[in-house]
């Protein structure tokens, strides 16, 4: 049972329509570290990407009540 | 104790930003995303069928509180299927939100700050032995507690460099880095208040247990953790601690004279190496201190032999942290405790963009370090490109949003879904199944969290599945 059926929202799948494939397993770290370095130009584009233009209006935004 | 119930309950952050216009406030959001829940169960405040609990708390926060589990692997699992649970609300919001014409991005953070400095926590619980003298273990769990963000701190840029505190003096203003995101909002050693004044640990005594046998320990000075291996760690090494006080194991005294100040000097030197006064008036760093407590472990150990199967994974993720601290050599745990991994990727952003870490940049990558959105979050960013290490597989996290650990929460999930299903009104919580007949009430206590069946409770659960009730 997802999610959305504790909360019955329909058939929705649970993830975003856009959403990437799950997390791979983990795998050797030497061969997971190459694969990163490789990867930063990209990983940063990525970030680039989702992240609100406006830095300091985004974090100034983020208020809440205190918690415990 | 051999055998123990843990359990993590988590607030999270929530925020509607809209940059064309104006967002909504923290309990309007907060009110919207909780809609489907009160639909779901006509309060905002419900137990799952995976035996969890879901509500909003003090200042509006959604919080999730895990299941009884009693495994460090059905602990994480259940944390992480918390996280997905709430996630999936803040998913459902957007949509509706993009539907009405509402506009902007709900996000949802797995942290414990804010931009105005407002705290929110991550509490763990530990079931423990009623028999131990609960005052010997606060003594010895203190200076571990103070002292193991640099294991498990979830990290965190402070752009005018640390904030004063008492006897802790800030340094010049510069930007820094620091372990832990809790550490500058926690005020005392041990206490009954939460909001008011924040202890490390919360001695209220409630076991939600026989009380006869067992208390709960009640830890609310962590970090959240996005690593599932950093939750490992956290909940391991506080677990084995626990058993080697429970066990009667004499130990040093290690009373800090200031432990508020101590925590956050520990947490704001990246060097592990800062001094700490001790009541009896000697000097530890952390990684001292840190060293002291896993050879003591390690000896009780190899004398009393692993109570898990994680016990040798857990001692060497916990040497090797403290040796990355020690050799300033923080690669050596970047793919798996949360204040590495998140520094890793902020220096690579820094680098790329010649940027320091006075820059509201740096802010922004810290927080949404914490976005629990597959696909805006940067913790699961790097998770989908297998920068971080897993401790459990995708299938168990997907289990645990449906199903239960095997504790007392097998009964109670069991419970949930089917007075659900049924339509059948009735009243749960950590201890009691409740229906409400009209024409008669029945109740059962679950007193053993460890029991997953319990015969008047089958005997319910059947009568409700079988339309009785």
């Amino acid at each position: 049972m997802a999610q959305e059926r504790i909360f019955g929202t329909g058939s929705r799948r649970e993830e975003e329509p856009d959403a990437p494939a799950p997390a791979t397993p983990p795998t050797s770290g030497a061969a997971q570290a190459q694969r990163d370095t490789q990867g930063t130009d990209d990983l940063l584009a990525e970030i680039d990407g989702v992240l609100e233009t406006n830095a300091e209006a985004f974090v100034k935004g983020f208020v809440q009540k205190g918690g415990q | 104790m051999e055998q123990r119930i843990y359990g993590i309950e988590t607030e999270f952050g929530l925020t509607h930003s809209a940059p064309q216009g104006r967002g909504l406030g923290a309990d309007e959001t907060a009110r919207r995303l909780f809609a489907p829940v009160l639909a779901w169960g006509r309060a905002s405040n419900v137990f799952l069928p995976n035996g969890g609990r879901l509500y909003l708390d003090v200042g509006s926060h959604p919080e999730y509180a895990t299941a009884e589990a009693a495994t460090l692997r059905d602990v994480v699992a259940q944390d992480v299927a918390g996280e997905r649970i709430v996630d999936g609300l803040r998913e459902q919001l957007q949509e509706t939100f993009d539907a009405e014409g509402v506009g902007g991005t709900v996000h949802l953070f797995k942290n414990n700050v804010d931009s105005a400095g407002n705290s929110f926590g991550s509490h763990e619980n530990y079931m423990i032995a009623r028999r131990t003298e609960f005052s010997r273990l606060v003594q010895h769990l203190l200076p571990f507690l103070v002292t193991r963000q640099v294991l498990v701190g979830a990290g965190r840029v402070h752009p005018t460099g640390p904030p004063a505190f008492g006897a802790f003096t800030p340094g010049d203003g510069a930007a820094s880095y620091s372990f832990s995101q809790r550490a500058d909002h926690i005020w005392e050693g041990s206490s009954s208040a939460t909001t008011r004044s924040r202890p490390m640990i919360n001695t209220r005594d409630e076991p939600h247990a026989d009380a006869e046998h067992y208390r709960r320990l009640h830890v609310i000075t962590g970090d959240s953790s996005m690593s599932q291996t950093t939750t490992a760690l956290k909940i391991g090494t506080t677990d084995v601690l626990l058993r080697m006080i429970e066990a009667g194991q004499i130990l040093p005294d290690r009373t800090l004279a200031d432990p508020a100040s101590a925590l956050r000097q520990v947490s704001h030197d990246l060097t592990g190496t800062a001094v700490l006064e001790l009541a009896n008036g000697g000097r530890r760093s952390a990684l001292d201190l840190q060293h002291e407590y896993l050879e003591a472990v390690t000896r009780f150990v190899q004398r009393h032999g692993a109570h898990h199967e994680h016990m040798d994974w857990l001692l060497e993720l916990w040497e090797r942290g403290l040796r990355a601290v020690e050799q300033q050599d923080f690669t050596l745990v970047d793919r798996e405790l949360d204040w590495a991994i998140k520094k890793k990727l902020l220096d690579s952003y820094a680098a790329a963009h010649g940027m320091h870490y006075s820059h509201p940049r740096m802010v922004q990558l810290d927080l949404a370090y914490h976005d629990t959105s597959p696909s805006h979050g940067l913790f699961h960013m790097l998770e989908r490109r297998g920068a971080v290490d897993s401790f459990i597989t995708p299938e168990d996290a997907q289990h645990a949003r449906e199903h239960a650990p095997a504790t007392r929460a097998s009964i109670r999930g069991r419970f949930v879904a089917a007075t659900h299903d049924a339509g059948v009104n009735s009243t749960v919580d950590w201890v009691h199944l409740k229906l409400n007949g009209e024409h008669r009430q029945r109740m059962v206590m679950c007193k053993d969290p460890f029991a997953t069946t319990q015969p008047d409770a089958e005997a319910m659960i059947e009568e409700v599945l079988a339309g009785r009730a």
